[in-house]
């Protein structure tokens, strides 16, 4: 399955393992790990709570794949997000794209993260020492996924 | 299948199919203190943005989180959708923040 929402940790090694196969026209994987951090906007945070839209976000991390894989000569996607509550140094999300060259990789790894971090339906909530937040949308994420606009 | 049975069966969903659910997520959800509800949709709002309207009008949170400037995003049956969608019975419609994952 190349999109997996999951409270539970995950392998990278053994996710890149099972998106490879035995498949030796793939000369490349590009990957992306996202952590928490132990800091956002000058708090320190303690653990965060990621919610998601059952149903919708499993749609939307698809049509994000499908686009790439029209968009670039590649193999295959991967795309796994954790829900739940994380602490910082926890891993979140993984990204990896499989492909004949880097290049192809590399620039579909990076627009599937854009995307996702502007069009799935996924929100933080995190614990400071001043108690629960809703972590704001940043407009630099929008920039960036503008970009991949043609 | 008997016609009484027949007959209950062609109430109930008549009677759902004049209905939509609603959902609420995040701050929103937390804003409300509810996650979904099921609303009889009236006549008057046949679109996502005539919903919005309504239920800013409830006032209290609602006229806040509904304001005009907060950047809620509108999904229809799981797909985004803009003010001018058409609603109809049946729609699941979701009210989205901003949203922050990856």
């Amino acid at each position: 399955m190349p999109v997996r929402i999951q409270i539970e940790d995950f392998d990278v090694s053994a996710e890149i393992a099972a998106l490879r196969g035995d498949n030796p026209a793939i000369g490349a994987v590009a990957s992306f790990i996202g952590l928490v951090r132990d800091a956002n906007a000058g708090e320190r945070v303690s653990e965060i709570t990621l919610e998601h839209y059952p149903g919708m976000t499993e749609t939307a991390l698809q049509d994000i794949v499908d686009e790439a894989k029209a968009r670039w000569d590649i193999v295959d996607v991967l795309v796994i997000h954790r829900i739940g509550a994380l602490r910082p140094t926890d891993q979140i999300v993984l990204v990896a794209v499989a492909g004949a060259h880097r290049g192809a990789a590399f620039a579909a790894c990076e627009f599937v993260m854009d995307y996702l971090k502007t069009r799935a339906p996924f929100w933080k909530k995190e614990r400071t020492p001043a108690g629960g937040r809703w972590v704001d949308a940043r407009s630099s994420d929008d920039a960036a996924a503008e970009r991949w606009v043609r | 299948m008997e016609n009484s049975d027949l007959a209950q069966k062609s109430r109930a969903s008549a009677a759902q199919a004049e209905t939509i659910d609603i959902l609420y997520f995040a701050r929103l959800r937390e804003a409300f203190g509810v996650a979904s509800e099921r609303m009889v949709l009236p006549r008057t709002i046949a679109t996502a943005g005539a919903l919005r309207a309504h239920l800013h009008a409830r006032g209290g949170p609602w006229a806040t989180e509904f304001a005009a400037d907060r950047p809620v995003r509108v999904a229809v049956n799981q797909v985004i959708a803009r003010a001018e969608t058409p609603l109809r019975a049946g729609d699941e419609v979701a009210f989205l923040p901003p949203v922050t994952g990856g």
